[in-house]
């Protein structure tokens, strides 16, 4: 698990230059879902520099940790963590959004490596996650599905369809990872359909729930460790509440941050700003 | 016994007016066999056929969303318990997982009726399944007008839907026979494919034809000089039993059985319907819009053969509750029905 930049860099390093590499797509897009990405950054560090098997050369290795990303719009975060990850060539992060890339706007599988499903169509990554855990199950292969997901998501319907089918098929192997950021289109999510608290919702649906602070890595860590290791044989989630546009500090004082506008200077300014955090 | 008639027809809950009296017939139940037609039948042929392919495919695996025992996966279900995935009464799910279990290199047959995968499931097979072109068949029970359980269970525009998804076969058998070959076919191509099912006692039909089905083939079952019936599914039943009939009268009436619906087999159609100016006629179970009839349409309109054309389908509307033999007169699709509406045609 030697990314691009080298092995022996800490966690805060990877998310330090996921957050980087999210910054130089939005740039070439002058717009988008920075805010996510900077958000998820340090979920994605954990994931792909702590918990996951993976071969950086051989994406569709049958021995590696599957990672579903349900919400397309989170690409540019995802393409962020496969390029640290060396999944995915630096020298990419130029065509992002344009014609002709691999790196779409939105995450389809079939354009870029390291992308395992088509997400956008929210509600569809868990169920396909079931169906995925069902076969490594069949093939005895002891690969874990991860499923990244949203809080937004959560009022999917067909999304709790696939939570109450992973506790009917004790899935074990599949562990579901909510961004709770409390931003969707129309604004805060619990404004919409996001009521009560989270944990206790997949608890009574039978899965092993655990509730972290998405930008502490440290507790990410002791929440991925405790969800692969945890004993019962049931379905696994992390909720990590997660700040939007983490790290810059004039993007996270903006009040509606689903989709921002960054003005053209501003990116240099993000940029600044965020070479300034680079971890020692 | 005298049974209270109301109907609702004209103003809302208004007692029928001219009601059927004792020749009303009962419905029947949701799912209930087919009419043979004085036919033999074979029992659960898609369930079978499933069960010969599994001995030597471990990669097929079934799942349903609580209709397995209502679509004959239950054989299959039985013979390999641990193959078979109750996915419980979640369509969405049933065919994202099917997709996910695709991903890992299964084949999985996804079961469910016609109607929960065509409205309800369709993001899901679109996106999950179609747009990543992956190889799940989805083989749906009660295809157009086959329960008299009213718009909820018929599913009169199914292939209309299946039709427009890209990168989706669709496939409407006429019997037993097709049904047990158009499953190893399916099975055989990597793509994702819906099928119609025909399921519990089924027909035998082309039996005697010595029929085989090919995937995007059209098949002429019975040459005539006066008509050529193009039918898919049980229609192609009726039609010929129609041609039976008329044939008694003098008058031939060939019929060209297409299942597959997509990719349609143009060429076996232009070539047929630029012989001999034949009244063409499309006979479809199915809405007369978006499904077979729409698609020979155009095929013979953007080709330049510019024949009489005629449709004998569904109504583009939502259909009556009732008993199926009631409600297949009344919509025109049966032998009778048929034979009359061509008479009717040719007279004109």
């Amino acid at each position: 698990m030697t990314g691009a930049s080298g092995g022996n860099m800490s966690l805060a390093q990877r998310a330090w230059a996921i957050r980087r590499n999210a910054l130089l797509m939005g740039e070439v897009q002058g717009q988008g879902y920075i805010g996510q990405a900077l958000g998820v950054a340090d979920v994605l560090a954990v994931s792909y520099f702590h918990a996951m098997r993976y071969r950086a050369t051989d994406p569709e290795w049958e021995g590696r940790d599957r990672f579903y990303l349900s919400i397309g719009h989170y690409a540019i975060a995802l393409y962020a963590a496969l390029i640290e990850a060396g999944i995915l060539p630096e020298e990419e992060i130029a065509t992002y959004g344009m014609d002709d890339s691999r790196l779409p706007m939105s995450g389809m599988a079939s354009y870029t490596p390291g992308m395992e499903i088509t997400g956008g169509s929210l509600g569809h990554g868990l169920g396909i996650a079931v169906g995925a855990a069902l076969g490594l199950k069949r093939k005895k292969n002891p690969a874990f599905i991860y499923n990244l997901l949203s809080d937004g998501e959560l009022g999917e319907g067909s999304t709790w369809e696939a939570v109450m089918s992973a506790t009917q098929w004790h899935l074990d192997n599949l562990i579901a990872i909510v961004d709770f950021n409390n931003q969707q289109a129309d604004g805060p999510v619990r404004a919409a359909l996001a009521q009560g608290p989270e944990a206790p919702k997949w608890q009574a649906f039978g899965w092993f729930a655990q509730e972290v602070d998405g930008n502490d890595l440290d507790a990410v860590v002791a929440a991925f460790d405790a969800a692969r290791n945890h004993p019962a044989p049931c379905p696994r989630v992390i909720i990590c509440n997660t700040k939007m546009c983490r790290g810059i500090s004039f993007l996270e004082a903006r009040e509606k941050t689903h989709f921002i506008r960054v003005e053209a200077d501003e990116w240099a300014k993000a940029l600044a700003e965020h070479e300034g955090k680079k971890p020692r | 016994m005298t049974v209270p008639q109301y109907s609702r027809r004209g103003s809302k809950y208004e007692p029928r007016t001219a009601a059927r009296g004792t020749d009303a017939v009962r419905t029947s139940a949701m799912i209930a066999s087919l009419d043979a037609e004085g036919r033999d039948t074979v029992s659960a042929p898609f369930g079978h056929a499933l069960v010969e392919l599994a001995k030597t495919r471990p990669d097929i695996v079934g799942l349903s969303a609580d209709l397995s025992k209502y679509t004959d996966l239950h054989i299959f279900a039985q013979a390999y318990p641990e193959r078979f995935y109750q996915m419980g009464m979640a369509e969405g799910l049933l065919m994202s997982a099917a997709a996910g279990l695709a991903r890992e290199g299964f084949t999985p047959f996804a079961t469910t009726y016609a109607v929960f995968a065509a409205r309800r499931a369709y993001d899901f097979i679109a996106m999950a399944i179609a747009e990543e072109n992956l190889p799940v068949k989805i083989v749906c029970a009660l295809p157009g007008l086959t329960t008299g359980y009213g718009p909820s269970h018929q599913a009169t525009e199914d292939m209309a839907i299946m039709r427009a998804m890209p990168n989706m076969v669709v496939i409407d058998p006429c019997d037993a026979v097709e049904v047990a070959q158009a499953t190893h076919a399916i099975a055989s191509y990597n793509g994702p494919a819906y099928m119609r099912l025909l399921r519990g006692q089924v027909a035998n039909v082309l039996g005697v034809y010595n029929y085989n089905f090919e995937l995007g083939r059209a098949k002429m079952l019975r040459e005539g000089e006066d008509v050529l019936i193009i039918s898919s599914g049980i229609m192609t039943m009726r039609a010929l039993d129609a041609a039976q009939a008329l044939a008694q009268d003098g008058i031939g009436v060939a019929v060209l059985h297409s299942p597959t619906i997509k990719p349609l087999d143009q060429e076996t159609i232009l070539a047929q319907a630029r012989k001999n100016g034949r009244l063409v006629v499309v006979a479809e179970n199915h809405s007369i819009t978006g499904g077979l009839g729409d698609a020979v349409a155009k095929t013979l309109m953007t080709n330049d053969v510019f024949v009489p054309l005629r449709q004998i389908g569904l109504p583009d509307a939502f259909l009556d509750a009732g008993a199926l033999p009631t409600l297949h007169d009344q919509y025109g699709i049966t032998v009778e029905r048929i034979a009359a509406q061509l008479r009717c045609w040719l007279d004109q």
